[in-house]
């Protein structure tokens, strides 16, 4: 136990979630510990059906829990309803889902600008925001656009800005780099960075090692239950300047 | 550094210290810049080998130099190295022998020695993503080299996860 000045962002206890769709129940979380304090950035990784998912979707009041606790930003969270996780979502939670979510009938720019304008920033100030992300993003000239029209890796930087535009006390994101190619990671990675070193707390399901990378902790899923949690330390020969040491690294 | 020496020597006879100028503007920053004693020893060896010859070249108010130039033999080594394929990457490497040899023995946990190395490949992602911000966008060898790196890290993390399932 630490004795914070501020509450935890992330807080669960003996997290549950057994779906039960006809046949057998499936036990999907199995008993969930985790604290995430302000300004961390924890990866979530482990293999397909672990849990990673549901447990994100939890988190963010998308999916209900079976038993246990949620706190978010020190209060119960898991007792809410849907309408009052709503309104917590729209103050505190920015989430990137697997499989986007964005709306096709309004253009990128307005799917990016809504959730700012939805948690009360002005005007201009949520189009100020956009034209920073999608610029960052590479996608100022898919503003236009409608999501439909977009790349499923250009859809998923586009869910990217949208989560961030707000600027939330807790990012959410699930796979958000699963459909890019390597110069379009960089920029997320480099996005990602820069909101992290500003105090953006981030919660991340990722396969993607160079997104995990830049993580405080990585928090490693197996059959519903956590096997892993620890900071990723520096590693011992840290390369001097220069690419060089790419190839001592491996050595 | 044998068959890279010997191949710039095949586009152009020059001497060591040129050799080490070239390799530097050919590779940047991708590879650990040669010294020049390193790159003598190798000339030498190679010229005992019969790959090379060099001749002494006279200077005005300087010592003489040495230029290399590559030899028939030389040339033929060359072609042998670059029409052979390339080892791949190693499979068995020393965290599959523990991996291995933690249960049959008792020395390890299982679970811990994949958790610990995963966060160890973790960091490892983190210098390189690190690096390549840092290197020169237009040193295509070093940002290709630094990817290639990241790319055998990924697949190497993709490995312990299938470790792990296993376990479960
Ligand atoms: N709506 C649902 N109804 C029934 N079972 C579900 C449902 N959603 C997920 N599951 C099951 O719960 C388990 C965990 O699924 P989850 O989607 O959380 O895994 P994941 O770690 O996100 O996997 P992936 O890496 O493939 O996205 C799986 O066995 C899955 O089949
Ligand atoms: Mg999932």
């Amino acid at each position: 136990m630490t004795i914070a000045s501020a509450p935890s962002a992330i807080h669960t206890v003996n997290l549950v979630k057994i779906y039960q769709t006809g046949g057998l129940p499936v036990h999907a979380v199995r008993g969930i510990d985790l604290r995430v304090e302000p300004g961390e950035f924890v990866a979530v990784m482990g293999p397909s059906g672990s849990g990673k998912s549901t447990l994100v979707h939890m988190l963010g009041g998308l999916d209900t829990r079976t038993s246990g606790e949620i706190w978010v930003d020190g209060k119960r969270a898991d007792t809410l309803t849907e309408s009052a996780w709503a309104i917590l979502r729209r103050q505190k939670i920015g989430f990137v889902f697997q499989f986007f979510n964005l709306v096709d009938n309004m253009t990128v720019a307005d799917n990016v600008e809504l959730p700012a304008l939805l948690g009360g920033a002005s005007a201009r100030h949520a189009r100020e925001r956009r034209q920073y992300l999608l610029g960052e993003l590479g996608l100022t000239d898919k503003a236009d656009a409608s999501p439909a029209q977009l790349s499923g890796g250009e859809q998923q930087r586009v869910a990217l800005a949208r989560a961030l535009a707000n600027q939330p006390q807790v990012l959410l994101a699930d796979e958000p780099t699963g459909n890019l190619d390597s110069r379009n990671t960089r920029d997320v990675l480099r996005v990602l960075g820069e909101v992290h070193r500003q105090g953006q707390t981030i919660v991340m399901v990722t396969h993607d090692a160079r997104v995990a990378g830049l993580a405080d902790r990585v928090v490693t899923l197996l059959d519903g239950q956590i096997v892993d949690d620890a900071a990723i330390a520096a590693v011992r020969r840290r390369p001097k300047g220069g690419a060089g040491g790419v190839v001592e690294l491996r050595g | 550094m044998r068959l890279q020496l010997l191949a710039l020597l095949s586009k152009e006879p020059a001497h060591g210290y040129e050799l080490k100028q070239a390799l530097e503007q050919v590779f940047g920053n991708a590879y650990p810049s040669p010294n020049i004693g390193q790159i003598y020893v190798t000339l030498g060896r190679l010229e005992k080998d019969g790959l090379v010859r060099s001749v002494d070249v006279e200077q005005s108010n300087r010592p003489n130099k040495k230029v290399y130039y590559c030899t028939a033999e030389g040339r033929e080594a060359l072609d042998e190295w670059v029409d052979s394929p390339t080892e791949g990457p190693r499979v068995r490497d020393e965290f599959f022998m523990k991996l291995v040899l933690a249960p049959m023995t008792g020395i390890a946990d299982r679970m811990a020695l994949i958790n610990r190395q995963r966060r160890h490949y973790l960091a490892v992602m983190r210098d390189l993503v690190e690096l390549a911000q840092q290197s020169d966008q237009e040193n295509r060898p070093a940002q290709l080299l630094i990817e290639g790196a990241m790319l055998h890290l990924q697949a190497d993390l993709d490995w312990l996860e299938r470790c792990q399932e296993d376990l479960a």
